[in-house]
């Protein structure tokens, strides 16, 4: 009895739960979270209303492309920007290296609502960006650059003198060793990481709404601002923002697998 | 081959002096490298692989100056095969690739020669069935044959090894060590930096011993384990011996 309950309820770390068991413990989960919400809006007496989506669907729906032209465009933006500071916080150059420390500390160190406000004024009054969605697309790749600038770091110092000293002894050319050795080396390890960056750049573009990109959390607003209904808005939201964010994890996990070399 | 060199030696960035001037003039078909840990092995094997510049002298391979030019470095290296202490083959790729990408880089093998000179050396060291997998996934022994299987790919006038048995466990010592007996037998010439005296004094025909950056003795392994002239050398053998079964 006691040997089934665990067969049933439990599997270790790391181990594929057996499919049954699994099926089951996910029931469970689901019925206690829906029951929690569920007893929640009781106490609130609030009833579901979801018309809105089919009254708003054009304006929904651009909202959720412009977050994803906004993710899309920041990911590329602050993975050149990522990677020109890692290789800048390596220079042999004082300046460079100063200017790339400086910059990943600073943006790291402070919050990104604080930056957008500032960066909103200096991108967008100061150099003139006009457009909105380009001013927001720089201001989130400089926030993001400074973390991918990290997670790329950590991967180039991980990498072993021993791997680079075999390439000299087998007698591959550096521009080869860069090719054949490091660069594969570096996005097995970075890879992850990465793209877990990535599901962050999707979800940190939602505080762009703060200077007014009609984007997908912006859209949200203007809607429940008309309609009062903030639970169904938001819950709907949360799900249009899973649909960007799962995809990106699955395909993390699906690297993580693959370039997992190591073990 | 034919190994000289003159006046070679090696000071390191913070003013440590690793090898002190040298001189050596021999043919050589077996050496073994031997001395206490820390006395400049690695680091004479090291330079005559072409792998770092000495500060003073020169090395001259088969009466051929090695060059300090980096190119020609590149040329050199890749004529030659090394073995390293541990994690030597590259991480990211499997048994077989770490011997096809030399081949198909630097020697200018097709991508088909290079997968059957490959799978041929890796059947023949008995690991026909771990050509897929990564380096992570083989044991020290077997990495270290995969290791031997890539420096002798492209027929190398000259193997080095460093102490390619030291991070290995006690029982696959052996068969990392048969391997390079055999590839004497086959008239390869090697060096190698061991702590293997067994090895060192029966399956090398000369013996280099090295203490504290000095080149101490050299000679024919039968005499310089049976009859050491230095004090340092007596001290070292006498050392070795003090547990052996």
């Amino acid at each position: 009895m006691k040997n089934m309950l665990k067969h049933l309820f439990c599997s270790n770390p790391g181990k594929k739960a057996h499919p049954a068991a699994a099926a089951l413990n996910l029931l469970l989960v689901c019925g206690l979270l829906t029951a929690i919400f569920w007893l929640s809006l009781a106490a609130i007496n609030v009833a579901f209303d979801f018309s809105f989506v089919v009254t708003f669907r054009t304006r929904l729906w651009r909202g959720f492309i412009v977050t994803l032209e906004l993710s899309v465009l920041s990911m590329l933006i602050s993975l050149a920007i990522g990677v020109l500071s890692a290789l800048g916080q390596g220079s042999r150059i004082l300046a460079i290296r100063y200017l790339c420390n400086i910059y990943v500390k600073f943006i790291r160190g402070t919050p990104l609502i604080m930056q957008i406000y500032l960066f909103f004024y200096i991108i967008g009054t100061a150099w003139g960006v006009t457009n909105r969605l380009l001013a927001g697309a720089l201001i989130l790749s400089i926030f993001e650059g400074a973390y991918i600038a990290e997670i790329i770091r950590g991967s180039m110092l991980s990498i072993d003198a021993s791997q680079l000293e075999a390439a000299r002894a087998v007698g591959l050319t550096r521009v080869q060793t860069a090719r054949y050795i490091i660069v594969p080396q570096l996005v097995a390890r970075t890879l992850p990481a990465l793209t877990g960056q990535f599901a962050s750049i999707v979800k940190d573009s939602s505080l762009l709404s703060m200077i007014s990109v009609i984007e997908l959390t912006q859209t949200m607003r203007e809607i429940s601002a008309t309609n009062f209904r903030l639970f169904e808005c938001y819950i709907f939201l949360g799900l249009l923002y899973l649909c960007l964010t799962l995809p990106i994890t699955f395909v993390s996990k699906r690297m993580e697998r693959r370039f997992d070399y190591a073990s | 081959m034919r190994v000289e060199f003159h006046n070679l030696s090696k000071r390191f960035d913070d003013n440590r002096t690793v090898l002190e001037p040298m001189d050596f003039t021999d043919d050589i078909h077996t050496l073994a490298v031997i001395g206490p840990s820390g006395g400049g092995k690695s680091t004479l094997l090291r330079i005559l692989g072409g792998l770092i510049t000495p500060t003073t002298g020169e090395i001259l391979m088969d009466g051929a100056p090695i060059s300090r030019d980096e190119s020609a470095l590149q040329r050199y290296r890749a004529n030659l095969g090394f073995v390293f202490q541990q994690s030597g083959l590259f991480k990211h790729l499997n048994a077989l690739e770490n011997i096809t990408l030399p081949l198909e880089k630097v020697h200018g093998y097709s991508k088909k020669e290079a997968i059957e000179r490959a799978s041929a050396l890796l059947t023949r060291f008995g690991l026909e069935n771990d050509a897929q997998k990564h380096p992570a996934a083989l044991s020290g022994g077997q990495q270290q044959r995969v290791a031997i299987a890539r420096a002798i790919a492209a027929k190398p006038k000259l193997l080095l090894l460093d102490e390619p048995t030291s991070a290995l466990d006690p029982e696959y010592t052996t068969e990392v060590l048969d391997i390079v007996d055999e590839l004497k037998n086959e008239g390869l010439d090697f060096i190698i930096v061991t702590h293997e005296m067994g090895f060192a004094r029966h399956a090398c025909e000369k013996i280099v011993f090295l203490c504290e950056g000095r080149l101490m003795e050299y000679g024919e392994s039968a005499e310089l384990f049976g009859n050491p002239q230095t004090s340092q050398l007596k001290n070292f053998l006498g050392k070795l011996l003090e547990w052996n079964v």
